[in-house]
Order: C-alpha cells, then sequence, then structure tokens
C-alpha cells in the first residue's frame, strides 16, 4: 500500500515537471542520448563487471538458501540424504564460479587510458558491451540459481520420501543449471568482439 | 513465486514434517498389525515407529494407554514443530489447536454444569488444545463465572462474542454451543489463510480452502443427520452451517429445509463426492447413512466415508511444495493412525478379528 503511494507520488511529480519543461520550451534540456555520452565508459565497464558477479552470487546464495533449509529439515528424520545432496548446494555454487569467470574476463578488458582517447568510439563500444554482458550474465544466473534452489529443495524432500527418485530429480536440475551457461555463452560473445581499453585497433 | 522466500522461515519446518510424514504406517504394515494375537505384539510390531514412546507400557497394556502413549508421540513432535515454526505459520499452527480447545472448553463446561470437580477434567482434555490459563477455568463454580473467564482468559473468546451468551450455556445446549464455536472457527481459519498476506494466493490458501471447505460441507451434513428427531428447529439448524463450503449457499439452504435423509441427500446432489458417498450407502439400505450405523454393503457408515475422504485430501496437500498445509494435514493424518491402531486393538483384545480391517488406511 506504502509502495502505491510512493510509486504514485513520485510518478506524478517526475510528470509534472515533465510537462513544465515541455511546456516552458526547455524540453530538449532533458536528452536521454547526451546523459548516456556522458557517462564515462569506465563507468559502463566497471558497473557490468560488478552486475555479472554480485548477481550471480545474489542467485547462488539464494539457491543455497532455498536448498540448504529443506536439506536440513529433510535431513533430520533421514540423515542418509545429507551427502547425496551435496550436489544440489554445488550445482548452486556453480552459478557464482560463472559470474566470477564472468567478471575475471570483463575485467581484462579494463586498462587505464588518458586523455580524448578514452571517450573514443572503440572505448563506448567496449563499455556498452561489458555493461550489458555483465547485466546478461547476471540476470541470467540469478534466476538460474533460484531455479536449480527450488528444484534441490524438491530434490531433498523427495530423496528423503523415496531414494529411488533422487536421480530423476536430479536430471531435471541439470536442466536448471544448463540456463546460466545460456547467460554465460551469450556473454562471452557479446564481450569477445570489444577491444580492450586503448587497444590500437588491427 | 511461493517458493522464492518460503524457506527462509519455513524450510526447515516444511522438511521435518515431511520426515514424520514418511514414518506414518503403510499399509503393508497395518497388514502386519491385524496379524497380532496380544497386545504385547502390536506393541511390538509397533516398536520401529513409535519406539521410546511405548516402552514404558507396562506388559499387555489397556486400549486407552497404548492410545495416550501414541497421542503423546504426536504431542511431543506438535509441540517441537510449534516451537521451531515463526511468523505467520506460528499462527497457522495455533489456528489448529483452537479446534481442540474448542472440544475442551465444551467438556469443561459440561463438567461445570454437572457440578463435578472439573481439576478431575482436565486430565481428560485433549494435550493439542491446552492453553496455559485452562486452570484458571477450573477456579469456576457456576457456568456465568466460567463464561466470564472463558472470554478473557482463551484464544476463543471472538468466537464466543455475538453469538453466545452465558444463559445459553445449559445442558441440553452443549452441543449447540459447540458447533456454534465450530462454525465460528471454520469460517475464521477460513478468512485467515484467504487473506493473511503470508498466504493468499498461495498453494496454502488454495489447500486449506479445500480441506476446510469439505470439514465444512461434513459438519453441515452430520449436523443435519444429527438433529432428526431432536428439538432443533430449522432455523436454529441454520445458523450451525458454516458460511462457506462446497454446499454454500445453495446446498446448505437446502440441507436447512431438510426434513429426513431422502431431503438430505436431494441437497448435496450438487457435489459428486458426497452424491457418491449417499448412493454407497444406501445401497447396503438397511440402516440408512446414521453416524452410528454400519450396515452398508463393504461395512462403511457414512462416517467411515467422510474419514476417508478427509484423509485422501490430506494426503494429496503433500504433493505441493512450500505450503502450510501440510503441518495441518500430518496432524490429521496422525490422528487417524491413532484411530486406527486404536481400532486394531480393541478388535485384538475383544476377540473381534472379523472387524479388524475395518480401519483406514491411504499409504
Amino acid at each position: 500500500m506504502s509502495l502505491t503511494y510512493g510509486v504514485g507520488g513520485i510518478g506524478s511529480f517526475l510528470t509534472v515537471v515533465g510537462a513544465y519543461m515541455l511546456f516552458t520550451g526547455s524540453g530538449e534540456s532533458f536528452n536521454v542520448g547526451a546523459f548516456i555520452e556522458s557517462v564515462s565508459p569506465y563507468a559502463w565497464a566497471s558497473f557490468g563487471i560488478s552486475l555479472c558477479i554480485g548477481l550471480s552470487v545474489v542467485g547462488a546464495a539464494w539457491g543455497i538458501f532455498i536448498t540448504g533449509s529443506s536439506i536440513l529439515g529433510a535431513g533430520v528424520r533421514a540423515p542418509r540424504i545429507r551427502t547425496k545432496n551435496l550436489i544440489s548446494i554445488i550445482f548452486c555454487e556453480v552459478v557464482a564460479i560463472y559470474g566470477v569467470i564472468m567478471a575475471i574476463v570483463f575485467s581484462s578488458k579494463v586498462e587505464a587510458v588518458h586523455g580524448a582517447e578514452l571517450y573514443s568510439a572503440d572505448s563506448y563500444f567496449t563499455g556498452f558491451a561489458l555493461f550489458w554482458a555483465g547485466l546478461t550474465v547476471g540476470a541470467c544466473n540469478l534466476v538460474c540459481g533460484v531455479a536449480v534452489g527450488i528444484n534441490g529443495s524438491g530434490a531433498a524432500l523427495a530423496d528423503a520420501a523415496d531414494a529411488s527418485l533422487f536421480v530423476k530429480i536430479l536430471v531435471i536440475e541439470i536442466f536448471s543449471s544448463v540456463l546460466g551457461l545460456f547467460g554465460l555463452i551469450i556473454g562471452l560473445l557479446v564481450s569477445e568482439k570489444a577491444p580492450a581499453f586503448g587497444a590500437k585497433p588491427t | 513465486m511461493e517458493g522464492l522466500l518460503f524457506n527462509v522461515n519455513n524450510g526447515y519446518v516444511e522438511g521435518i514434517v515431511r520426515g514424520y510424514r514418511n514414518s506414518l504406517l503403510t499399509t503393508p504394515a497395518y497388514s502386519n498389525l491385524t496379524q497380532c494375537e496380544t497386545i504385547d505384539d502390536l506393541k511390538l510390531q509397533l516398536g520401529p515407529a513409535y519406539g521410546d514412546f511405548l516402552a514404558s507400557l507396562p506388559p499387555n497394556p489397556s486400549t486407552s494407554a497404548l492410545a495416550s502413549k501414541t497421542t503423546d508421540k504426536l504431542i511431543s513432535e506438535f509441540r517441537y514443530v510449534r516451537a521451531n515454526a515463526t511468523g505467520s505459520l506460528a499462527k497457522f499452527m495455533d489456528y489448529v489447536t483452537y479446534g481442540y480447545m474448542i472440544d475442551n472448553v465444551a467438556l469443561l463446561i459440561t463438567g461445570t454444569l454437572h457440578e463435578r470437580d472439573t481439576r478431575e477434567l482436565l486430565e481428560r482434555c485433549h494435550p493439542l488444545g491446552w492453553f496455559e490459563t485452562m486452570p484458571v477455568l477450573c477456579v469456576a463454580t457456576n457456568v456465568e463465572e466460567l463464561y466470564n473467564s472463558v472470554l478473557i482468559e482463551t484464544p476463543l473468546a471472538p468466537y464466543f462474542k455475538g453469538s453466545l451468551s452465558h444463559q445459553d450455556l445449559d445442558e441440553l445446549n452443549i452441543e449447540i454451543v459447540r458447533n456454534t464455536l465450530y462454525k465460528n472457527y471454520l469460517e475464521d481459519f477460513h478468512n485467515f489463510v484467504n487473506t493473511h498476506s503470508d498466504m493468499a494466493g498461495t498453494p496454502t490458501a488454495e489447500v486449506m480452502s479445500n480441506i476446510l471447505e469439505f470439514e465444512a460441507d461434513r459438519r453441515a451434513i452430520n449436523i443435519t443427520l444429527n438433529s432428526f428427531g431432536t428439538e432443533l428447529t430449522k432455523a436454529d439448524r441454520n445458523k450451525l452451517y458454516p458460511t462457506f463450503g462446497k454446499l454454500y449457499p445453495e446446498g446448505t439452504l437446502m440441507l436447512s429445509r431438510a426434513d429426513d435423509v431422502e431431503g438430505v441427500r436431494l441437497a448435496v446432489d450438487g457435489v459428486h463426492d458426497y452424491k457418491t458417498f449417499f448412493e454407497a450407502v444406501s445401497m447396503g439400505g438397511s440402516s440408512g447413512p446414521g453416524n452410528m450405523g454400519g450396515g452398508s454393503a463393504d461395512g462403511k457408515s457414512l462416517e467411515d466415508m467422510f474419514y476417508q475422504k478427509e484423509m485422501e485430501i490430506s494426503k494429496d496437500a503433500f504433493t505441493r511444495q512450500f505450503t502450510y498445509a501440510i503441518i495441518y494435514a500430518w496432524v490429521k493424518l496422525r490422528e487417524q493412525e491413532i484411530r486406527n491402531i486404536t481400532w486394531i486393538a480393541e478388535c485384538i483384545a475383544q476377540n473381534q478379528k472379523d472387524r479388524i480391517g475395518n480401519f483406514i488406511s491411504v499409504f
């Protein structure tokens, strides 16, 4: 409820300001393109790297707590599941590792450059490519982590009830674990074409 | 979406309860139990499932001792889960206990009316419906005092308020009191699972609505069947029907006008399950669908079929993950298991082996 009022208030405020600027002839000062260009390519690149690792870790952590608490509960009455179900935790952890790998690949493209070269077309390309590649990888891994986590929690509970179900659910879990890999591949392809900052075109 | 955050508070509890459910007796285990010759054999067979709780029983225990020990296990498990529950789950589990609390309060009211020493009755109260201030109720010597202390000391006050006054608490009315309380309780519980922000729109609301609707319908049908031949007027009867459920509103209106079993049958015609029950009972024919009559074709009374249906609904609740409903379902399944064990023990004790198979097992 409070959220509705907040969003409504901010929304109407922005509408009023926007309309005022538009009708008093200063509408051109509301220029998204100029704003994006004025942001340093370094900011874009670093923001992409931090989103990549940050969202991946959130996804992995989220998955681990969903799975972990279920393994804990189910393990009380069926202690045999505890070692087997570590594999679900590992699947979640892998998601964070994807994020780390991609963050390392991205950060190798960030080099110090001086002067006007920073605002060259190549630098903009690298900045934007790293930002969107990072966002792709991060968002994919976040969703993948949650998916693996919910699957893993189901796997733990099912395994506790009937040991023969474990392998069957594990197969499904592998499918959700692969989702993160898709993001990783696309992130790699997008960032691959971007030259490192300040690199001379060959 | 409930999968995202349910486990923050309730993942551990869900795992535990599912573990408890897995240790329920299965059909092969029951068939072993029915082979027993003595109660001691039975005790031995129950060993793996009940373990320590039966160890303190003397050789050849009475069936009531066996039943109370098996109930003790349910109570201790329930208390453990309740101690680990937080937030809305804790509130939900409190709601589960209110149903037993109503029975206990009704028992104490009966005791007070008969001017018995209600302290003796405390031991006969269901432990799940125990609340801290229950001994205080025993101080009351007349019904008016009891009514006032119930209002102040118990969580049931909202169910009394507005629908019952202390004049209503006389001996003839005790069943009406109980059913009025239960109606208010079911409506409140139904409202709680469907409106609480943690539960509305989740599997909990879905599964619990299903369970509670069945419970409401069952009570409405039972009230109607039991009211035939009593002084309860149709208008009063109508007040006892919960205002939700599969039968509500059309079926309950017809139930309130029913004069005999045939009228009840017409009222429930719109709901397939209940229709089948009544058909199955009438096939057997002889004694009619009374609650105590056991005269139908496969030896099952209407009550048995309702229990069977309740157990199936409870079993199905476990097919959903991330829901509170499994706790309610588990308590119901365990209660049925205790009834089954008691039935089998009673059959063995009284040498009635031909009726021993008359228990309800869904696993």
